[in-house]
């Protein structure tokens, strides 16, 4: 299986993510994108239509923990140890939105990601996160693969 | 901001029945969210509903599920601490995961930290079977109006 096949299927069993209708745009070694169209399920506030800031974290969420698949050679659960969101400005209601997501270090115990939320360009987010997971299979791979590494070990 | 809306703002802080002002907000009414008012306390409940499962091997509620619903909690306890008009609008929102989140029942209680003119600080606790066994914990800064 490709990086992009083991992501959809492992989005594809995320039944909240089905609900909202989250795809994957592109996956590879590089890093990860899900899109999560604009519905009215998302509205956070009903008077300006703006999405909820849950739904993105819902989207972020997602993507960085995905994003695992990216790095890792077997499919390992890896739940979310903590997440954090900084909101650059809100979404403009009536557009999809964009999650893009990558690991920037593994290590035998967690793996720390990052990314961004968009809707019309990578370099302009609507939101910053950070999120790290913890993994709970075993740890096979050699964390000198990623690149960029950085931050703390664990 | 809309006249219903502002109505039912009204409405909720002087009957202290914030539901039909949940139910005007799409998001939270597709999580199921519903407040209980225990006196001046508020407790938030997220009855389990198989559409905010995330995987369902194991089966759990989706991580972003919890936060967001963590986020509305924070956002109408503000709300109802400040006797707001309008929807106080996140800044930045922080979430532990402490223990998996099952398929239950959870409820959320809310502490604002800090109320200043332009920003307001609230930390959140949720739990499902105890509350002194928290599932997750976060902290959220919003914006005030």
């Amino acid at each position: 299986m490709t990086i992009e096949q083991r992501a959809q299927s492992f989005l594809s069993v995320l039944r909240h993510c089905q609900l909202l209708g989250m795809t994957v745009e592109q996956a590879d070694e590089n890093g990860l994108v899900i899109k999560l169209p604009y519905s009215d399920l998302i509205i956070g506030n009903p008077v300006t239509g703006v999405v909820h800031g849950g739904a993105i974290t819902t989207l972020m969420d997602t993507c960085c923990g995905i994003s695992t698949v990216c790095y890792l050679d077997e499919f390992e659960i890896c739940p979310t140890l903590d997440l954090r969101i900084d909101y650059m400005h809100p979404a403009e209601p009536g557009a999809p939105i964009f999650g893009f997501a990558e690991c920037y270090r593994v290590t035998p115990t967690v793996i720390f990601t990052r990314g961004v939320a968009y809707q019309q360009s990578r370099e302009e987010p609507l939101a910053h996160v950070v999120g790290t997971f913890m993994r709970m299979g075993k740890g096979t791979i050699d964390s000198q693969q990623v690149p960029a590494a950085s931050g703390g070990t664990a | 901001m809309n006249e219903h809306i502002e109505q039912l703002v009204r409405d909720a802080h002087e009957s202290g029945d914030y539901m039909p002002l949940i139910a005007e907000i799409p998001y939270a009414r597709m999580l199921g969210i519903r407040v209980m008012r225990l006196g001046e306390e508020m407790i938030f409940h997220l009855p389990i509903k198989a559409d905010n499962i995330g995987n369902p091997m194991l089966p759990a509620l989706h991580g972003g599920v919890l936060a967001g619903f963590m986020e509305q909690a924070a956002m109408l306890h503000l709300m109802t601490s400040m006797h707001s008009q309008t929807f106080p609008k996140i800044i930045d929102f922080s979430v532990d995961y402490l223990r998996a989140g099952l398929s239950r029942d959870t409820y959320a209680t809310c502490q604002v930290w800090r109320q200043g003119r332009r920003v307001g600080n609230v930390a959140i606790t949720a739990w499902q079977t105890r509350s002194e066994e928290p599932v997750a914990t976060a902290r959220a800064h919003f914006k005030l109006d």
